[in-house]
């Protein structure tokens, strides 16, 4: 089984985000960077399919140099190979754009699966893994919560539905599969698993390299600003204390619970 | 402008999120002058020819009876480059996560996802929320454009009530891929907590940072007599069972009280409970999105806090 997970690095859901001056992007400086939640999930479903099934792993990841850390994490973790796509020269690709990119260098590798998360933590267009599918005239399936594999041609999923339903789909392989989080416990990386890494393969790619045709962003960033509050929150403020203090009385008076 | 709207059905009847983002497009339609059409898959469409269209297309086809990615995203193909929309909404469901995007490819068109709203300043921009929900971003595209709708933008008492003739399209696919088979439907058996019935929840989101930590929540809990839920990462990380989940893909429950601590408020937790009678809202971030649903709020370390209330709501007693 070859298998590929596609992972971006997101500022890490604890951060406070600020705006840069030009109001088109976040300030970098001072966010702690993570791998997106929900790719940590892809990856663990990936290992475990590899574990099983036999097989290799590749990671991928579109973005700055500080991303091959994400990289470097799942490679720890027992990915095989990881890509980085280095996007320097191509800041603020469109997610179309970015997904004809990554296609660019992974057509002619011949993966069964291709894993990515059901949507990005940052800008969450919850939309490449089937832009995958289409441009590489393969199966998909979004929001998966399980796995199980047929027979060489033929993945079964569970799809999660709304309002608690859930759905079997079989899918004919090669097949593109967004995973939802929650579907198994992503592994921590071993000592000998760090140790490991550093005798992976990690190539570095730089967009402006590639040989791309029709790769022009169509959407904007026109401006990010804070959203304006529409209520009307009562703050409770002070010591500790008072807080607690404040807190009792509206528990008591206003909400009446105590 | 050229509206095209499609209106997913489900057991018969419009979905609400559909419904929300025809309401979205005739608003869109009013303040650029343009017509709305609704697109439906199948025979039904009693239950939409009140509302004020330019028209309904209908495609009847059997691949399109039940949900088919493969032969939705060919239907939309034909529809499009036959006609020369401007402009196609969706409702941002759980259906148009699995096929739109991939029309979006086939097209090779922009598709802005969950968008909660569009305006006209000095440029037209549809507004769609990033990084949880923390930041708005406004976008603007060129060319035709798929946009969908975040479930409760807009209203649906916003609707407009009219007329619409109804014309059919007929699309050719005989040829569909079946390489995606969906199977049948179900649900998890129902675990023993019932959120929807509590008085006071007290709801405990990934803030409380480990799962030893979870003692400060269960005691606020029992001091309050009070059912304990909590966001998805909680549950993924199995520090509590899945029933105590609440949001989109979990619960949804509308207390006297729902105390929130440590929760950011992303949008598919705030579905869940955004009807509560009262919120309360501890958080150490002050920009967190919770805060714009809540009626309290306290921006602090929830272990600063709840501890020491917790003691003094048990010395009352
Ligand atoms: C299709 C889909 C379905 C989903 N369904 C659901 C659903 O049903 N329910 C759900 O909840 N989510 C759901 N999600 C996930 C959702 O998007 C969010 O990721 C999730 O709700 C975030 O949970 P959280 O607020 O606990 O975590 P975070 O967003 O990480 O927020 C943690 C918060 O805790 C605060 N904090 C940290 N430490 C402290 C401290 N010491 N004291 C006080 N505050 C602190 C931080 O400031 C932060 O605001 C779904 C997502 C998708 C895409
Ligand atoms: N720059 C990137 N590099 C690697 N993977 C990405 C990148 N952007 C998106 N992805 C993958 O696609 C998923 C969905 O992202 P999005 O469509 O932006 O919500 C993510 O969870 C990742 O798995």
């Amino acid at each position: 089984m070859k298998i590929c997970v596609l992972i971006k690095q997101v500022p890490d859901t604890d951060s406070v985000i600020k705006i840069s001056n030009d109001q088109k992007s976040i300030e970098m400086e001072g966010i702690t960077l993570a791998t997106n939640e929900s790719d940590s999930y892809a990856l663990e479903e990936a290992l475990l399919l590899k574990e099983d099934q036999g097989g290799e792993v590749t990671v991928l990841s579109l973005g700055g140099e500080s991303c091959q850390q994400v990289l470097k994490d799942a490679l720890a973790k027992g990915a095989d190979k990881a890509i980085h796509l280095d996007d320097d020269d191509y800041k603020d690709l469109d997610i179309l754009s970015a997904a004809k990119v990554m296609v660019n260098v992974l057509k002619d590798k011949e993966f069964d699966i291709i894993f990515s998360g059901l949507q990005s933590d940052d800008i969450g267009n919850a939309q490449l893994g089937l832009i995958m599918a289409e441009l590489l005239d393969t199966s998909h399936a979004s929001l998966v919560m399980g796995t199980e594999i047929l027979d060489e041609k033929t993945i079964k999923v569970k799809q999660e539905l709304e309002g608690g339903w859930f759905q079997w789909s079989e899918l004919d392989l090669p097949a593109s599969i967004t995973i939802q989080s929650g579907l198994n416990k992503p592994r921590y990386a071993s000592l000998r698993g760090i140790m490991m890494m550093k005798r992976k393969p990690l190539e570095s790619i730089k967009v402006s390299e590639l040989n791309l045709e029709n790769t022009s962003s169509k959407s904007f960033v026109h401006k990010l600003y804070i959203p304006q509050k529409t209520k009307e929150t009562v703050f409770i403020q002070g010591s500790a204390d008072q807080v607690v203090d404040g807190l009792i009385e509206k528990l008591t008076n206003e909400i009446k619970v105590l | 402008m050229k509206i095209y709207t499609f209106l997913q059905q489900n057991d018969g009847k419009p979905n609400r999120n559909s419904l929300e983002a025809l309401a979205a497009a005739q608003q869109l339609a009013e303040q650029t002058g343009g017509s709305v059409s609704a697109i439906v898959f199948g025979s039904n469409i009693e239950t939409i020819t009140d509302y004020d269209l330019a028209e309904i297309i209908q495609l009847q086809n059997v691949e399109l009876e039940n949900f088919n990615p493969l032969a939705y995203v060919s239907a939309f193909e034909n529809l499009i480059n036959a006609e020369n929309p401007d402009m196609v909404v969706f409702g941002h469901t759980y259906e148009t996560r699995d096929w739109v995007p991939r029309l979006s490819a086939r097209l090779d068109i922009p598709f802005l996802t969950d968008c909660i709203g569009f305006k006209n300043e000095d440029e037209f921009v549809f507004t769609r929320q990033i990084n949880q929900g923390k930041i708005n971003s406004d976008v603007k595209t060129t060319g035709l454009t798929i946009i969908s709708i975040q479930s409760g933008a807009f209203r649906l008492d916003s609707l407009k009530s009219g007329s619409a003739s109804t014309r059919e399209f007929t699309v050719d696919l005989s040829g569909i891929s079946q390489s995606i088979r969906k199977g049948e439907k179900f649900q998890e058996a129902k675990g023993s907590v019932d959120l929807s019935r509590a008085e006071v929840i007290i709801a405990v989101g990934r803030g409380i940072g480990k799962e030893e930590n979870m003692d400060v929540i269960k005691e606020l809990a029992k001091a309050l007599n009070a059912e304990i839920g909590s966001s998805r990462p909680v549950v993924d990380y199995g520090w509590l069972p899945h029933e105590h989940q609440v949001g989109s893909s979990g619960q949804t429950v509308s207390p006297k009280l729902y105390f929130a601590i440590g929760i950011s408020g992303a949008i598919q937790h705030q579905v869940g409970m955004k009807s509560s009678d009262n919120i309360i809202a501890l958080n150490k971030d002050e920009n967190a999105p919770i805060f714009e649903i809540a009626d309290f709020g306290v921006v602090a370390d929830l272990f600063e806090i709840i501890p020491k209330l917790t003691e003094k709501i048990n010395s009352l007693s």
